[in-house]
């Protein structure tokens, strides 16, 4: 009976072509909309260290003034500053912890013409490699010691390694940068985490750091931040560094690795304690209010997606209930016109129930139809939003689209076009044969 | 007229007639919300900087080798850039609007680490800054040579004069009358900055921030291995100066690096990029969306016309005119496209109630409504026309045949 149903669905699409067009594109159009915008929401929104989500944890303490909170009404801040990050790094109370922050350094190429040129740098600490499990192509992050030794070690992108050494494995050779000598003990694989979890304080958006080198080498060496610094409490005057790195600034990511929840507690008492001794000697002022965000949470507490993109997805779930009413409507003023030959066949015998499978099955191929056309549009929904946002660098890692949101673009066509299809159907089904059978 | 009939008639079917009401109705729900984002970007965008946009472009100094002498580096550089013909002045600073980088500070009226009673964006310029940005000062005067300080390292150093933004003022002294040139503010707790001179606009280097119009110069130069220059040209010359300039100042000292090359037009298009797409992609949705309103009334009523080919055609034979079978449908259309338009006003408005508390967007202005309205009433009547006439045109001999 399937079969022949689905015959039948045929003939009746090909007698009406202009409408079962009209409503193959509407389906199609409202497909289009909706899964562009959910698929760079998706993107967006998604967690790229999802495997290791329950034991990341970024370390949120509360030093800021008193009279006026980081964040109305009672948001910690989101970074720290270089005195925590010390303290809490050289305590190790963590599995594994990291500090970082984002600098620009000046690679000097060997040969007379190479010209010098920046690369966004991370200042970071051994650790970072193995807890985001960054993937290396040749050699590996440094040791933990190298960050004790101030050694002048370094890790490069893939891209950064093909500029410099032509692709070839690096490892071992030197470089100068900022006029000193940095060896290389490291290439990273193809790395590009959308959003940058790590650091999603300085834009989520952008491509990871071309080159990696010890925090506290780039401590020692008075490294500019290029990320954002934010100060509440003045510096004393004539304090120069020292005076900064002693401040109430804060501008350090700082991310912890703790294997399981009563890891996590421990952790969270030792960061109360540390923060309980600091009052001591004066510093927090505010009441107690630290925080271990999983990189889910941190994400979603700093509102990595943008307001526009639920806007837009908002009004493309309107316009999609828009085709779908147009496709409702048509398959109503169908049905009504094919009611003769319905009620031809109920006369004949035809139970509603198998009348019901005749026209579900018709409009389950108008949305199968819908859908895959749907997906062609979402492509070039995408491509829009790639060119018109062509001055964006990163845009291009933000419009791909996955098997899931394929397959998630026919089944909401499907779902669509079925659902569309319950009224009209039930509509024919529950006409009298006899009042469209009287003029035969 | 005929409205009662045709009324009557409607209600016989009143199904399909409800869904075209609906879809209009959510039509125009999307399209009065799409206008007003659409609206509000738009006169966002249309913002002055304050600073001579087309004229003026920016390059970053890197320095890469230690212990290099930034003063003198950065007097070599701006005595070049001053005395480089067809550029009228450039100052060194940390940012410049449209910029999306930069310098904030929380104010205070009064000295000491409270809670701040303002903010602003931080410029730091000699007295090259006014003209340079191409600003117009209302009061008090420009920065003396001798006002302004050089600093070498990363302490809390604040010069005590500043010009500032009239909306900086209007906002630290809400309650002042008259001049504001001679009123103190403070930084931190211990750091009072004297006011010599208001601009009229002055644009923080953050486009999205609420305060965008608070910003201050502060006659500071900052010794530092980071230069930023930003250069004005006499008009139409800024292409022809940008390439030369680069290769000027990358020659003139090779333990540098020159980047960030770009002009406040640049900035601008890339500080407003979400906000001109966002009307790209709605002026695009409101066009397939009116599209495919438009063509699904088309479809219905060439299937009402068909279904109705014999009525027609018994009234055109006792009488009716064509022009009476065109007015049937169009009237038929207005009645449906009004009650869903209606309807559509009252779900925009609360669309855009529910919008303006999730996304803080700015409420829809009134007459964007009516102008949705008339564009609606418009494609329905449009897309009945031609169905219409299809239906004036049915032979009134088609009553005689049995069906």
């Amino acid at each position: 009976m399937f079969r022949y149903y689905l015959k039948l669905g045929t003939l009746s699409i090909r007698a009406n072509p202009i409408l079962s067009a009209l409503m193959v594109a509407a389906i199609a159009i409202g497909i289009g909309a909706c899964m562009t915008i959910m698929t760079v929401r998706h993107v967006m929104s998604g967690n790229p260290i999802e495997h290791k989500n329950d034991q990341l944890y970024h370390v949120q303490v509360d030093n800021w003034n008193p009279d006026d909170p980081y964040e109305d009404p009672d948001g910690a801040p989101v970074q720290v500053t270089y005195l925590d990050a010390k303290a809490l790094f050289d305590a190790g109370r963590a599995f594994r912890q990291t500090t970082s922050f984002k600098t620009s350094r000046v690679i000097q190429p060997e040969g007379a013409d190479a010209r010098p040129f920046q690369e966004e740098s991370r200042a970071t600490t051994a650790d970072f490699f193995t807890m985001f499990d960054v993937p290396f192509l040749y050699g590996s992050g440094w040791d933990r010691s190298a960050d004790e030794t101030l050694e002048q070690v370094i890790v490069l992108s893939r891209e950064l390694n093909e500029k410099l050494f032509g692709g070839e494995n690096s490892v071992g050779r030197t470089l100068m940068i900022n006029d000193e000598t940095f060896r290389v003990t490291g290439v990273v694989d193809t790395w590009n985490p959308v959003p940058k979890y790590y650091d999603v304080n300085n834009n989520p958006f952008e491509d990871p750091a071309q080159l990696f080198l010890p925090f506290s080498v780039a401590i020692a060496g008075n490294y500019d931040n290029s990320g954002n610094t934010s100060c509440w409490k003045p510096i004393p005057d004539g304090t120069g560094r020292e005076g900064f790195l002693a401040s109430e600034c804060i501008w350090i990511q700082m991310w912890v690795e703790l294997q399981n929840e009563s890891a996590k507690q421990d952790y969270m008492t030792f960061l109360n304690a540390y923060v309980e001794e600091q009052k001591l000697i004066g510093r927090f002022p505010r009441p107690l209010n630290n925080h271990l965000r999983n990189p889910d949470e941190w994400m979603r507490y700093n509102e990595v997606v943008d307001d526009d993109v639920d806007v837009l997805l908002g009004l493309a779930v309107l316009f999609l209930v828009v085709c779908l009413l147009n496709t409702i409507g048509l398959l109503l003023a169908k049905a009504m016109r094919s009611a003769k030959n319905t009620s031809l066949r109920r006369a004949l015998g035809a139970s509603k129930a198998e009348l019901f499978k005749q026209h579900v099955i018709e409009a389950g191929m108008i949305g199968v139809a819908g859908g895959l056309f749907g997906i062609v549009m979402t492509w070039f929904g995408l491509r829009g939003i790639e060119n018109l946002y062509a001055d964006y660098d990163f845009i291009q890692h933000l419009v791909r689209m996955d098997w899931s949101m394929v397959m998630l673009a026919v089944a909401l066509a499907v779902v669509s076009a079925l659902g569309a299809a319950l009224y009209p159907t039930w509509r024919t089904c529950n006409i009298t044969p006899a009042s469209y059978l009287r003029l035969q | 007229m005929e409205i009662g009939p045709i009324w009557r008639a409607m209600w016989q079917s009143k199904g399909g007639y409800l869904l075209i009401g609906l879809q209009i109705a959510v039509t125009m729900a999307i399209m009065v919300n799409a206008f007003a984002i659409m609206q509000e970007r738009a006169s966002k965008m249309g913002r002055p900087s304050g600073i001579d946009e087309a004229n003026t472009f920016a390059l970053a100094s890197v320095a890469f080798k230690p212990d290099l002498d930034y003063q003198s580096l950065i007097r070599e550089d701006l005595e070049m850039l001053r005395n480089t013909p067809g550029v009228i002045n450039a100052v060194v600073t940390n940012s410049f609007p449209l910029r999306q980088g930069g310098w904030s500070e929380g104010l205070h009226r009064e000295p000491g680490v409270g809670k701040s009673v303002s903010s602003s964006a931080i410029y730091f310029v000699d007295e090259h800054g006014l003209e340079t940005f191409g600003m117009n000062l209302v009061d008090g005067e420009n920065f003396t040579p001798a006002q302004v300080a050089w600093d070498s390292d990363s302490d809390d150093f604040w010069p005590a004069t500043v010009i500032i933004t009239q909306a900086l003022a209007e906002d630290l002294f809400p309650d002042h009358e008259g001049s504001y040139v001679g009123n103190t503010f403070w930084f931190n707790d211990d750091n009072p900055a004297n006011i010599v001179g208001v601009v009229e606009r002055l644009q923080a280097p953050w486009p999205t921030w609420t305060g965008v119009e608070r910003s201050m110069l502060v006659p500071l130069i900052r010794e530092n291995e980071f230069s930023r220059y930003v250069i004005r040209t006499e008009p139409g010359r800024r292409d022809e100066l940008m390439p030369q300039i680069e290769e000027m100042l990358s020659a003139s000292n090779k333990e540098r690096i020159i980047r960030s090359v770009e002009t406040a037009a640049d900035a601008r298009k890339l500080a407003y990029l979400g906000d001109s797409s966002m009307i790209s992609i709605l002026t695009f949705v409101i066009g397939l969306l009116t599209a495919i309103t438009g063509l699904g009334i088309v479809g219905l009523a060439s299937f009402s016309v068909a279904r109705r080919k014999r009525q027609i055609g018994i009234r055109r034979a006792l009488g009716a005119t064509k022009t009476a079978i065109v007015r049937y449908f169009m009237i038929e259309n207005f009645i449906v496209s009004s009650i869903g338009i209606v309807t559509g006003a009252i779900l925009a408005v609360a669309l855009n109630i529910f919008m303006v508390q999730a996304f803080a967007l700015t409420p829809l202005a009134w007459y964007v409504i009516p102008i949705a309205m008339v564009i609606l009433w418009t494609v329905g009547q449009v897309a009945v026309a031609g169905p219409a006439r299809r239906a004036s045109n049915i032979s009134p001999a088609i009553a005689t045949r049995s069906s």
